[in-house]
């Protein structure tokens, strides 16, 4: 089973955090492989937030590859944070070239496109470049968005780190998340390593999503352009938050009443019957099934956890004011939390099967609604 | 016939029959209850005169023959008293005397059936014991990284839906504008398909609506029964059991004129309205309830002089086209409620099910499409319709859902799949692999038939003669004589019965896939077949 610790700080943090925190949870995950997700940056790239990052796994044609194509363009490299690897790998872990991590500035002619339309084509391109370099294996990419930055690799998440030299490398970030892979796939593929992105929004699971095919077939069938890969049946996770906040308009709290709505029975005494009945009927494609606990990124950086409907999956979250983290395993978070706030200097709690649990940007607490609870409506 | 005799071409021997019967001399008692009760006066008592040879041991007395006479039963060899096989005899003999068996020779009454011009009619089903339902199997057991779920103790949540879905953003629209949203029911995905009152006898569709009611109102089942064509009975028109019921409209009318005049007293709204266009048994060939059956009751309730035969004809005849007709339909049959009850239609398992199914996604009215396989029963029709005509429900069901997937609007109109679910027992295994090839849920009459009201109907055509008013059960007769048989407290009893049964079973299946917060809709990877076609047709896995 996967383990995921992610964590939202005033302070920009090392990701190291997060590594050290799966390696206090190795029991747990067979070290098949690593995930980081980091946004609001700091460090060098927190005078960069504007600026599309690109992340992903290139070779040295792979390079060529990229160059040749965002050049012209237009796109110009504004601040560059890759990382070349001199040393033979860890076992377990491949040798690459080059771990990409490079700040852009728009072209020119984008400078009047209102962010929807550069987010767009940001998205396009991504996709653009992850199919070209699909057949080679030449570009693996995870993400082209303003602040935010990916990596991914195949083997234990300490090795990679060490490996990669995550220590020294100077990223901070004030949200991360990071997921210790354990390998339910046959061939490791990099494409189906959480954490999965789209638009600002990240999410990673823990679990099975054995409802996949369907709403893989309902998001596919959206029309939209993002909504494909699903080498891993957990993307859809990321997907639905995408579809809820950017196609339905509905904030964070409805999440957990699209994925695993309320029991009829629930629903009938619900103040919000009517709406939620709506929803549950029209979103029915979308019902996750399965043990899973998803955490996950809003664009607004609010960090989020929710958790099947029986919470065969649990999650944990805790902290103080001005530091929180979600774990899915005890020690993994207090791990973290003894690390950065001391011992018996933060509380903690597990959540129930009907709440959602986030923490906004601002760090002041943790919020939890349950599904229970009367909804504000969106209007 | 003297063996010297002419011969005609339809003097069938017993030989030539499907079904022979044993008889027991030495157990008979001569009470005639076989007799009197055969449906089709298959047997006699006959007179059989027997000749017993005396040879006297040491020859001081000349041979003689002594000439005795005893009574006992006799079988009929004509064709329109052939044997059906449904083991009435035996079952009211109270010695075991009497009991019929299949010739196992292929019968020559076949050849001889259509005497006087009248191809063979029958009720029941198609004589076809196999489906291919029952060889796919579930392969996506949770192992190890999601555990399998607790069928006994997990929560469960199976319902579906009958009604159009609209996608979530158009609902949301309409929630906030306060438009009008097609009425949706969650209702129980077995639903209970059209046998009309008057195919059924009156003891057989009480028992089914006890047996409806008690599943709703007691064990919080929300199960559906559909009509069929004839109407309903003007009582419960009027009760509050209504919600529980599908009205059916078909090409015939039956009942409506009843139904019509019953809206202003009705208490609920009927649970939905199925536009009949076809059905599996008899595909592009009207209903057909012969005079047997057209008694008073029936014919009061249904708007027609007794004692006539009632063929409805083979379409609508508002039908310009089917997009016209399906649309004029569909928005009439909304109007009449008020917009408040879904209405959809039910056709025949077809190839061009495809095109009806487009034109209903076009037509925002269209508020499910049920589509009856060619293994469909029936309680009349002409015997080549039902063993030749129609089309498999595995690929047509899958083949709609799949195009619906391309249009993005996978169950948005809900696909109902009927026609031989259950066909040899395995209805739940039958309809849980249907539901993941993309049915929102299935319709059953046959299996409810044998499972609740004990009907001997088999597909190596035993019975089969629901058609002319004597079932041997009571189920399909409206002679008051026979069907007093059938208690109907007894079938709402086995009702229930069926349905808990069907739902731990429903739950065995999708609790080890992993499956339980909603109904596995298309949920085609956990399907597979052993046959490389089959499962490149139904885009499943092909395992050996
Ligand atoms: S099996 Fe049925 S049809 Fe045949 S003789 Fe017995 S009662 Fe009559
Ligand atoms: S038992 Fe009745 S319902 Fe069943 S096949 Fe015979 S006649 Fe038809």
């Amino acid at each position: 089973m996967c383990r995921l610790i992610a964590f939202t700080s005033e302070v920009p943090k090392s990701p190291m955090l997060a590594i050290n925190s799966l390696n206090v949870m190795k029991e747990g995950h067979d070290g098949s492989g690593v995930g980081l997700f980091l946004t609001d940056l700091g460090g060098m790239f927190e005078e960069l937030k504007e600026y599309p990052i690109l992340s992903g796994i290139f070779t040295k044609e792979g390079m060529k590859t990229l160059d040749s194509y965002l050049m012209p363009m237009g796109f110009k490299t504004k601040y560059n944070h890759s990382i070349k690897v001199k040393k033979d790998p860890p076992p377990g872990v491949p040798k690459r070239y080059m771990y990409n991590i490079r700040a852009y500035e728009y072209p020119e002619d984008w400078e009047e496109l209102s962010f929807e339309e550069k987010r767009h084509r940001l998205m396009m391109i991504r996709l653009k470049l992850r199919d070209m370099g699909l057949k080679d294996e030449s570009m693996i990419v995870y993400s082209f968005y303003p602040d935010a930055i990916l990596l991914k690799e195949i083997g234990d998440p300490m090795a990679v780190a060490e490996y990669l030299d995550l220590e020294n490398a100077g990223l901070k970030a004030r949200v991360v998340m990071a997921q210790g892979r354990q390998n339910t796939n046959y061939a490791i593929n990099l494409y189906a390593c959480h954490p999965f992105f789209i638009q600002g929004i990240a999410s990673m699971t823990n679990g099975e999503n054995t409802a996949f095919v369907p709403i893989r077939e309902f998001l596919e069938s959206r029309g939209f352009p993002g909504y494909v890969g699903y080498q891993s049946d957990s993307e859809v996770f990321t997907h639905i938050f995408h579809y809820m906040l950017n196609f339905l308009g509905l904030p964070l709290e409805f999440y957990k009443h699209i994925i695993t709505p309320l029991k009829d029975e629930d629903i009938e005494i619900h103040p919000n019957k009517e709406f939620l009945k709506r929803l549950k009927h029209s979103c029915r494609r979308l019902i996750i099934d399965g043990p899973n606990c998803v955490i996950g990124c809003m664009p607004d950086k609010t960090l989020v956890m929710v958790q099947d409907r029986k919470k065969l999956r649990p999650g944990v979250v805790g902290g103080k004011k001005g530091f929180f983290a979600f774990c899915s395993e005890m020690c993994g978070l207090d791990y973290v939390l003894k690390e950065e706030l001391g011992e018996n200097n933060f509380e903690y709690f597990q959540p129930m099967y009907l709440d959602t649990v986030y923490v906004t940007a601002d760090r002041k607490e943790v919020k939890k609604c349950s599904q229970m609870d009367p909804l504000r409506l969106p209007n | 016939m003297f063996s010297n005799g002419p011969i005609t071409p339809s003097q069938l021997s017993l030989k030539d029959l499907p079904w022979l019967i044993y008889w027991d001399k030495e157990k008979c008692q001569l009470c005639g209850r076989c007799v009197a009760a055969c449906p089709v006066r298959a047997i006699e008592l006959g007179t059989f005169r027997k000749r017993i040879v005396e040879t006297p041991i040491n020859n001081k007395k000349a041979h003689s023959n002594v000439y005795k006479v005893f009574y006992g039963i006799k079988q009929k060899a004509d064709p329109a008293h052939a044997c059906i096989g449904c083991g009435l005899c035996s079952k009211v003999c109270p010695n075991d005397a009497i009991i019929p068996y299949h010739n196992e020779e292929v019968d020559k009454l076949r050849f001889h059936i259509n005497l006087g011009g009248q191809p063979r009619r029958r009720g029941g089903r198609r004589n076809d014991p196999g489906t291919l339902l029952d060889r796919i199997k579930f392969i996506r057991i949770s192992m190890l990284t999601d555990p399998a779920l607790d069928a006994g103790r997990h929560e469960f949540e199976l319902r579906t839906l009958l009604g159009r879905v609209l996608p979530p953003e158009e609902n949301l629209r309409l929630y906030k504008e306060e438009g009008w949203t097609p009425p949706v029911r969650e209702i129980y995905p077995l639903v209970i398909g059209g046998m009309s009152f008057g195919a059924l006898s009156p003891n057989m569709w009480e028992g089914l609506v006890m047996g409806v009611t008690y599943l709703n109102e007691e064990l919080g089942m929300p199960v559906r029964m559909c009509t069929g064509e004839g109407g309903c009975p003007p009582r419960l028109l009027r009760s509050r059991f209504l919600k529980y019921i599908i009205l059916q409209i078909a090409s015939g009318y039956f009942g409506w004129d009843e139904i019509i005049h019953a809206i202003p007293e009705m208490k609920e709204d009927p649970c939905a309205i199925e536009i009949k266009y076809g059905q599996g048994a008899k595909p592009g060939d009207g209903g057909l309830l012969m005079w047997y059956k057209v008694n008073k009751l029936i014919a009061a309730i249904r708007g027609v002089p007794p004692r006539v035969n009632l063929p409805s004809p083979p379409t609508h005849q508002t039908k310009y086209s089917i997009e016209e007709s399906v649309a004029k339909m569909i928005q009439s049959m909304y109007m009449a409620w008020g917009f408040r009850v879904p209405v959809y239609p039910k056709i025949s398992g077809t190839s061009t099910a495809l095109a009806v199914l487009n034109n209903l996604t076009r037509n925002p009215y269209a508020a499910a499409l049920s589509i009856d396989g060619e293994d469909g029963g029936t309680g009349a029709a002409y015997n080549v319709s039902m063993d030749h005509m129609g089309h498999p429900i595995a690929s047509n069901v899958r083949d709609c859902y799949l195009n619906l997937v391309k249009l993005g609007k996978q169950n948005e109109i809900p696909i109902f799949g009927a026609g031989g679910i259950g066909k040899r027992g395995n209805l739940a295994a039958n309809a849980a692999a249907l539901i993941m090839l993309g049915a929102s849920g299935v319709q059953v009459g046959k299996y409810i038939m044998q499972a609740a009201a004990g009907c001997v109907g088999s597909e190596s055509d035993r019975c089969n003669i629901c058609n002319i008013g004597q079932c041997p059960k009571g189920i399909t007769s409206q002679d008051p004589r026979i069907y007093r048989r059938l208690d109907p407290e007894k079938v709402a009893e086995r009702l229930v019965d069926v349905f808990m049964a069907f739902d731990t079973e429903l739950k065995k299946i999708v609790a080890p896939l992993g499956r339980s917060t909603s109904l596995p809709i298309g949920m085609s990877d956990a399907l597979g077949i052993d046959d490389y076609h089959a499962a490149e047709r139904l885009k499943i896995k092909y395992v050996v």
